[in-house]
């Protein structure tokens, strides 16, 4: 899914939501899923100038979970240590965002290259 | 649709959001509410938030400014039926939404807001006087 203006926001949350309904997960991490995708979409809009964010359904061993992929082309993070701490922002945001996200998701990954964007790579298992 | 629509009972102001909010909607809230209180000389802001699905750090801050905006104009905000899973995420985000009353539903809201109000004040609701003072 492409996400350029904020109203693509809530039709991707509601994208994630069917998903996450299909495999059965429960109400509490469907809720962590979509708050954690909302803040990313909102990054990326923010940050990065919109960019592209793709859903998938996975599986590992009997685990099943939803894998959201943010990318854009954004101007990239300087220091991904400094961002994913808490508290820190350099927008006028609370700077909770990106570590916020990662405790609601069962695994997280970001890669970013300053001038060329940043990806975000998030999983969240059925049961985790 | 691009506003949510502020409704008035007596001295308070009454907010469902029915919707899911995007960002400029919730700014638009913010803004609209603050205005309303000024207007009104409403003391008490009630929001109920039993629809919203989920509760972003964006979402959260809009909740906490209209909390101590209003506080500075001399209303209290009351912020009710939240869904436990958003309460779970919230915290887990790291949002303790401090300073924002919650009650857990629209009459204990209702309660509470006149309660902090205190009994000086008419309370009779229907009455369509703006709170001269």
């Amino acid at each position: 899914m492409v996400i350029q203006r904020e109203q693509d926001v809530v039709p991707f949350r509601n994208r994630v939501k069917e998903y996450a309904v299909k495999i059965g997960m429960s109400l509490v991490n469907q809720t962590k899923l979509i708050t954690a995708a909302s803040e990313l979409v909102r990054n990326m809009l923010k940050y990065g100038g919109g960019g592209e964010a793709l859903i998938e359904a996975v599986s590992k061993g009997r685990e099943n979970g939803i894998r959201l992929t943010f990318s854009d082309k954004g101007p990239g993070i300087k220091d991904i240590q400094q961002a994913m701490k808490d508290g820190f922002s350099t927008g006028k945001s609370l700077g909770l965002g990106l570590p916020g996200t990662k405790r609601l998701v069962s695994e997280f990954d970001i890669k970013s290259a300053v001038g060329k964007g940043t990806t975000v790579t998030i999983i969240k298992w059925k049961n985790g | 649709m691009d506003r949510i629509p502020i409704l008035r009972m007596g001295n308070f102001l009454l907010v469902t959001i029915q919707v899911d909010l995007y960002d400029r909607l919730a700014l638009n809230l913010e803004s609209d509410l603050v205005q309303m209180v000024s207007k009104t000389g409403a003391r008490g802001v009630l929001i109920d938030i039993s629809a919203l699905s989920i509760v972003d750090s964006f979402m959260g801050r809009i909740i906490g400014n209209i909390g101590s905006m209003s506080k500075i104009m001399d209303a209290e905000t009351v912020v009710v039926g939240m869904q436990p899973a958003v309460a779970i995420t919230l915290i887990e985000l790291g949002l303790e939404l401090k300073g924002v009353s919650t009650a857990l539903n629209v009459e204990k809201g209702m309660a509470l807001l006149q309660h902090k109000i205190g009994s000086s004040e008419d309370l009779e609701e229907d009455q369509d006087d703006s709170s001269v003072e």
